[in-house]
């Protein structure tokens, strides 16, 4: 079962081992772009009368303005008020009186909207879509009481949780000069500033046909939605003035951080290691591969490495774990997770954490446990064509970081092609003490836990 | 971030015309030889499939001072059974890709298997050994205990936990769904093996076992596969509580916990699902707090006031009780404005009632959305269980809509006004709220 549902690595989602496409043979994915610059990407399954129709834009978090953090999560909710032809929330209005469901999400290098509906409704869909790309129309009183409601949120997500306040700061010390290390819902006061100029000053500079990928996956034919798309997305100009997707780079990092995080609703205390790592480049996926299968090595589930010496052989951790989130546009994090057992101090648990790292370093790779994770890898791109929503995810946002269609579809032959050389090779680089931060949640009270580290 | 559950402006839009056909599920109803009966949905377009179990009774079944053991002991399943122990049973499963899930809630446990077509056998032995021959050894007992024991220990300061736990204690007092199926610290730290066989006995039996599978698997397989599984399961297991007295008076308690944010959770007195009326509050539900977007609730208080990120009603009908709980979160200065807010909505719709627009777009709504669930073998397995434990029958995928669209407006108002009562809804809130305090009567 699983016990720990809570915690999670720092900033970026976990690249799965599903992030695998189906078997070439059966290939349902088409690809296209309309004149106007926005990209098409149409996954047939013909198994339902239903569809999912979204829309990427490449843009995020980490492409805002500096003194803006959160002013691309605040445009994805203000992007559900009104336009010159649909009044404020009429848009999911007239989606549920579809019977269909719709939503947005934000995250570092991209923003997306989607609809899942009947699959006759897609030219609906399109139409308010393209609408809202262009036309929205925002009042000072939308902007008000939208604003409290992205506060509250953050109060919800990380403001009541005070491992989502560590892992903030987690992010924040493992970015010297990037971005990413801001959260995506933005800092608190940074949020309480922004306003009506900031929102739409992000919505010009980055809404349009040019810089969006429409993605539709279900019971339509790429025919179909060429058809539409150019009726409806085709039409609207591209932006000549789109600006490039330059973001300050992270310099070489020399200085291993610590950091501890001390708060009194900590229970249950924990250690998180994070490294700075290379993504998933197009064309280049080498590195990221083996990267993704090294934290399955090392922690993915109890037949892990660092789960078998600190859980298994010794009674250090109650729970540990290594995470790689490689679909990025820019460099991403490699992280471990140690949850000492009571009585397990912070400072020997790390001392355990690092000596079996220290062991897997020495031993290299068991080849019969790779064997596994490649074959549970292969079994993923069957189980993987059973969802529509993961199959579009999957695309969308490989094609917001950067990365292509090829891409995609090469990536189950990258992860089978690593080897044993290549895992060590790349966990020799990326796990340097230099590019790490270590942080400690602790509880603030001067509690048990806190005596023992400080003894 | 997600934007999740804006809600929306009861606009004028033109409603389209009629939802189309459901998608073809299926359910072919299946007698074993060995005289079980499971539900299939065949499915050959990927190879694999997904066979879910569930036993009626779940954590409700734990003997009054051994709370958490059935928890502990579906804990325990995966940590060595047959030859292999827990490492080399999660490595067998592992070399042929295979997964399973166990689960324990209120009214049953769940076992969640997905397996290649290719390694079927292979899958279904170990599973067989998981069910049926568990070691239960001492180090797997101690080392899972302490899983359980440090998130016991992280629920008792999250304001989420603390909040329901309250509530449920609140509601349903000393029946067993009163207290975490989790346990707690004391009652986890006294369990002993015995505790644990005796959970394992109490649970996994004929008379209450509901079997289904989705996927690449024929009607025949099937029959020998739950054979093979569970046919020399014992024909009876403990005996099932009997109903939960719901407790509960209308008003308010506070939990105090340093956080910036209250969390509040509120109930009365539900419906259950066989009632007549279950489809009309359902409906109810729906316009009320229960949809995602259109919602009255999610309306006035989160998008005319912006007083949280979310507030939600739904229906709470489990097997032994039923409530009509709901859950909203706002920061400390202005929970009470959403508290009142809610009690409003609670009072103008047990009043006034719906619509006849509001219920019109709530059945176009709901009608449309019910296929869009059918998304993949896991899912339809875990829909076609609830079914069979809600005594529906197998071809209720295709009448659902029916009974959604045969609710009238006379329907609805009537259930609004015997269902919702603004002065027994009773708040927990956890947090340091401004301007509330804890009724009379009530603890905390």
């Amino acid at each position: 079962m699983q016990i720990f549902r809570l915690i999670g690595p720092v900033a970026a989602l976990c690249a799965s081992l599903a992030a695998a496409p189906l078997a070439a043979e059966t290939d349902p994915v088409s690809h296209f772009t309309l004149d106007n610059g926005m990209d098409v990407v149409v996954i047939e399954d013909h198994s339902a009368p239903v569809l999912q129709h979204m829309v990427w834009y490449r843009a995020g978090a980490a492409d805002e303005p500096v003194g803006s953090t959160g002013v691309a999560h605040f445009l994805e909710h203000l992007l559900f008020k009104g336009t010159d032809t649909l009044a404020p929330g009429e848009f999911s209005a007239t989606v549920a009186a579809n019977g269909g469901q719709d939503n947005a999400f934000t995250s570092y290098d991209y923003t997306a909207y989607y609809q899942r509906v009947a699959a006759d409704r897609l030219e609906l869909m399109m139409r308010m879509e393209a609408d809202r790309m262009r036309n929205l129309r925002l009042s000072e009183e939308d902007i008000a009481t939208e604003r409290d409601v992205i506060l509250e949120e953050r109060n919800q997500r990380v403001e009541n949780d005070p491992r989502a306040l560590f892992n903030e700061q987690m992010a924040a010390s493992q970015y010297l000069n990037h971005r990413y290390g801001a959260p995506v819902i933005g800092w608190k006061h940074e949020m309480e500033a922004l306003d009506r100029t900031d929102a739409l000053s992000f919505y010009e500079t980055y809404y349009s046909p040019n810089n969006a990928i429409l993605v539709v996956a279900g019971d339509v034919t790429p025919d179909e939605v060429r058809t539409l798309a150019e009726k409806y997305y085709g039409v609207i100009p591209s932006n000549p003035d789109l600006p490039e997707r330059v973001r300050s780079q992270e310099p070489p990092q020399t200085a291993a951080r610590r950091l501890t995080f001390k708060d009194p609703r900590v229970a249950q205390p924990y250690i998180n290691r994070s490294y700075l790592a290379p993504e998933r480049d197009s064309g280049d996926q080498e590195k990221a591969a083996a990267l993704l299968l090294l934290a399955n090595l090392l922690g993915g589930g109890p037949t892990g490495f660092l789960a078998d010496r600190l859980q298994f052989e010794d009674q250090i951790a109650v729970h540990s774990g290594a995470y790689y989130g490689g679909t990025s546009l820019d460099d991403a994090t490699f992280d471990l997770i140690v949850v000492p057992e009571d009585g397990v101090s912070l400072e020997e648990a790390e001392a355990a954490m690092d000596a079996a790292l220290a062991e897997f370093m020495e031993k290299g790779v068991d080849a019969e446990h790779l064997e596994r994770i490649k074959t549970q890898a292969r079994a993923s791109e069957i189980y993987a064509g059973d969802s529509l929503d993961n199959l579009a995810n999957r695309y969308g946002r490989a094609l917001t970081t950067g990365l292509t269609v090829e891409d995609v579809q090469a990536w189950p032959e990258v992860l089978q092609a690593v080897t044993p050389e290549d895992i060590m090779a790349v966990a020799h680089e990326v796990l340097r003490p230099e590019a790490s931060v270590t942080g400690w949640l602790m509880r603030a009270d001067p509690s048990k836990q806190e005596q023992e580290v400080t003894q | 971030m997600n934007r999740a559950f804006t809600w929306i402006l009861a606009a004028a839009t033109a409603v389209m015309m009629a939802m189309p056909a459901l998608a073809a599920v299926e359910i072919e109803e299946i007698e074993t030889p060995g005289g079980l009966t499971a539900w299939l949905v065949e499915d050959h377009n990927h190879p694999f499939t997904v066979l879910e179990l569930r036993f009626r009774g779940g954590s409700s079944l734990d003997a009054p001072d051994k709370r958490g053991a059935v928890y502990l002991m579906m804990g325990l399943l995966e940590e060595g059974a047959g030859e292999l122990d827990s490492r080399e049973h999660a490595r067998a499963l592992e070399r042929i890709a295979a997964s399973v899930d166990y689960d324990s809630s209120d009214d049953e446990v769940t076992i969640t298997a997905r397996f290649l077509t290719e390694s079927r056998s292979e899958a279904m032995a170990l599973l067989h050994d998981a069910i049926h021959d568990p070691h239960f050894d001492a180090d797997s007992i101690e080392r899972v205990r302490r899983q359980v024991l440090s998130s016991l220990s992280n629920d008792l300061k999250d304001p989420n936990a603390i909040a329901g736990r309250a509530f449920s204690e609140m509601a349903y007092g000393d029946h067993p769904y009163g207290s975490p199926g989790e346990g707690t610290i004391e009652s986890v730290s006294a369990l002993t093996r015995e505790d644990i066989v005796a959970a394992h006995e109490a649970v996994f039996a004929r008379d209450r076992v509901y079997i289904g599978a989705v996927g690449d698997i024929t009607a025949p397989e099937l029959a020998t596969v739950v054979d093979d599984l569970l046919g020399d399961l014992p024909d009876t297991g403990a005996p099932l509580p009997g109903p939960a007295d719901v407790a509960l008076e209308g008003g308010v308690t506070v939990v105090p916990f340093a956080t910036p944010q209250s969390v509040a959770y509120f109930g009365h007195k539900g419906i259950e699902r066989d009632d007549p009326d279950f489809f009309a509050a359902y409906v109810l539900n729906h316009i009320l707090g229960g949809g995602g977007f259109e919602s009255r609730l999610m309306n006035e208080v989160r998008e005319k006031r912006g007083l949280t990120y979310g507030v939600y009603s739904y229906l709470v009908p489990k097997d032994l009780a039923a409530m009509y709980m709901g859950s909203v979160a706002s920061g400390n200065d202005r929970i009470a404005e959403a508290i009142e807010v809610i009690r409003d909505e609670w009072a103008r719709m047990a009043e006034d009632g719906v619509t006849q627009k509001e219920l019109d777009e709530a059945k176009t709504y709901l009608t449309g959305a019910y296929p869009l669930r059918f998304d993949g073998n896991g899912r339809i397995a875990s829909i076609m269980l609830g079914m069979q434990m809600q005594d529906l029958p197998t071809d209720y995928i295709a009448t659902r809509n029916d009974k959604v669209d045969a609710v009238t407006l006379e329907d609805v108002n009537r259930v609004a006004r015997e269902l919702l009562d603004p002065d027994a809804l009773h708040f927990v809130v956890v947090g340091q709220p401004e301007g509330l305090s804890s009724t009379t009567g009530s603890e905390g």
